[in-house]
């Protein structure tokens, strides 16, 4: 934590950590606990007088299955954004790990994506799946197909998971990569001299061997997909149709900005701040240091 | 290569070309709507090869703006989006540099308090905290300024953690020596530990200045005066008035305006992003 050899106390640094805390104290800690403070509030609908609650605003939460309905859709997005990216990242790590000449090359044409805004991202995806000019719809509908997201949930669900997974393959595939190229070469030597092929190599040392790269990418994805993807939905479907792509971090956006229920809001938010800690401290305790570069 | 199999070979770059194919593809498509006018994209099936109004549609969208729209080109969104991303990174590197080595190489009175509150940032993205974010920027005046953009963001426990990870490394003979030779601690700070952070350092810039350049929800909710518009958040409303009148090829071109920078910074600096992608993450 500290050097052992360090300089005599003075004012200096107090100086020093003085910007980081006063930002950290203005914008992060006391908009927190604001948000905490509001989630017991009851404004009015005038926002003359507001009255001091404690939980009902999260009883009222917890008791609408609109809530509930939010819930469910982002953990089934998350975890088909995570499982999607990460397989195809998986699968083409394996082969870019297999290649001597050009992985390079392709790795460099596979991790742009990263770089991408994911609202940058929405419109992309937005554009090649346009229902009535899109290249994807047009092309569906030859196999008898009738794309439309703005009408049907479940493909308005697909597109907004598509486009998630599409900027998160570049992430997965250089951790899977440098996971894979850290397995050291004896092990699958001495598999393949005792007569075992490529893909059964594959499922019985390299993928175990592997499984702590998955594990920690499993959660940087589930975090991604909760918090980040903002851009995505806003840009590409707004929630809808019928809120079937309204997922948490859009619910929290949507009833304070638009619906202004400032208290059910931040009732929303502080259920939020709970998951991401729960998510950091499961992922410092769990997962961090089992990873090797 | 543990063995020779030709078959595998193939199809393993076959498999990383159709990879490459797929990741480019929404891309390619968005590039050619890019360089055609506005009637041939109203026509199905839309063009996969590129057309010649490249030129003439980037002219348009810089200095002139969108049909319909008040006559103003977008060409300063990138401006605002430049300085957005170069505030962020620059500012969290310096306070993140300054934090660092005052816990790592001072010992004072809630130090490790000072530490916590850092660390607690990093479970308050600006998601979930955004109203009340809101409302102090909105309090402080701060709307509609680059300050408002960027100074909320600029907070960070990793960049402080990654530094902090750094300076544990560098040898304490560094100070020793350092200190015989009678530097005190900002001239030990100038010329000791950020020559040998460099690279850290540029690594980290990359990580953010793309982090920066990609915010979204927070400059829709700052901004209103549309001269402090970004390139990225302008994406969300052109698409709405792509559905009323469809000017694709204009849209389009934003939208690889807004992707461009970022990713040219990535592909030029492959090895330091990938470095920046690393230890920021640990």
């Amino acid at each position: 934590m500290l050097k052992r050899v360090h300089f005599e106390p003075s004012l200096l640094p107090y100086l020093l950590v003085a910007p980081q805390i006063i930002v950290t104290i203005i914008f992060f800690i006391w908009p927190a606990s604001q948000a905490l403070f509001q989630s017991m509030l009851v404004e009015d609908a005038f926002g003359l007088k507001t009255e001091f609650v404690w939980f009902q605003n999260f009883e009222e939460l917890f008791a609408d299955p609109h809530y509930w309905g939010s819930f469910q859709r982002t953990f089934i997005f998350s975890f088909l954004v995570a499982g999607l990216s990460m397989s195809i990242a998986l699968l083409l790590a394996t082969m870019a790990d297999r290649v001597i000449k050009g992985s390079g090359i392709y790795r460099t044409l596979l991790i742009w994506p990263y770089a991408v805004a994911p609202a940058a991202a929405g419109a992309l995806f937005f554009f090649l799946f346009n229902p009535t000019l899109g290249f994807i719809p047009y092309t569906l509908q030859f196999f008898g197909y009738d794309w439309n997201h703005k009408i049907n949930g479940d493909e308005a669900m697909a597109l907004i998971i598509f486009a998630a997974a599409w900027k998160q393959i570049a992430y997965n595939f250089l951790f899977f990569l440098a996971g894979l190229q850290s397995i050291p070469k004896s092990l699958i030597e001495a598999a393949a001299i005792d007569g075992a092929g490529p893909s059964r190599r594959f499922w019985t040392i390299i993928f175990p061997l592997l499984s702590p790269t998955t594990f920690f990418l499993l959660v940087v994805n589930v975090v991604y997909a909760f918090f980040e993807t903002f851009g995505i939905v806003d840009a590409m479907t707004a929630g809808g149709p019928a809120n079937s792509t309204q997922i948490l971090v859009y619910k929290v956006y949507n009833d304070g900005f638009v619906g202004l229920d400032l208290g059910g809001s931040a009732a929303q938010s502080a259920v939020l701040m709970a998951i991401v800690v729960a998510l950091t401290v499961f992922q410092f305790r769990f997962v961090e240091k089992k990873v090797e570069y | 290569m543990i063995e020779n199999r030709p078959l595998l070979k193939i199809f393993s770059h076959i498999i990383l070309i159709l990879g490459v194919i797929m990741v480019a593809f929404p891309l390619w498509v968005t590039f050619v709507a890019s360089t055609h006018d506005a009637t041939r994209m109203t026509e199905l099936p839309l063009p996969l090869l590129p057309g010649s109004h490249f030129f003439e549609n980037l002219d348009r969208v810089l200095f002139v703006g969108l049909y319909g729209g008040d006559a103003s080109g977008m060409g300063y969104m990138l401006l605002n989006s430049t300085i957005m991303a170069l505030m962020i990174a620059i500012g969290k590197i310096i306070i993140s540099l300054l934090s660092a080595f005052a816990i790592v190489y001072f010992r004072f009175p809630f130090r490790m308090f000072f530490f916590w509150m850092i660390f607690l940032t990093l479970m308050l993205p600006v998601e979930v905290r955004i109203l009340p974010t809101f409302e102090v920027v909105a309090n402080l005046g701060m709307l509609d300024t680059y300050w408002g953009l960027t100074v909320p963001l600029i907070a960070s426990a990793t960049a402080t953690f990654m530094f902090r990870q750094v300076f544990l490394t560098i040898p304490d003979e560094m100070l020793e020596a350092a200190r015989i030779d009678g530097a005190g601690p900002l001239r030990f700070f100038k010329d000791i530990l950020l020559p040998m952070s460099r690279t850290n350092i540029a690594a980290l810039f990359v990580i953010l200045f793309i982090y920066g350049w990609n915010q979204y929800l927070w400059p829709l909710l700052v901004t209103t005066d549309q001269s402090m518009y970004t390139v990225v958040m302008q994406i969300g409303n052109m698409l709405e008035a792509g559905e009323e009148a469809p000017q694709w090829h204009l849209i389009m071109m934003i939208t690889l305006l807004a992707i461009i920078p970022p990713v040219l910074v990535v592909v030029a600096m492959q090895k330091l992003f990938v470095q920046g992608l690393t230890e920021t993450e640990k």
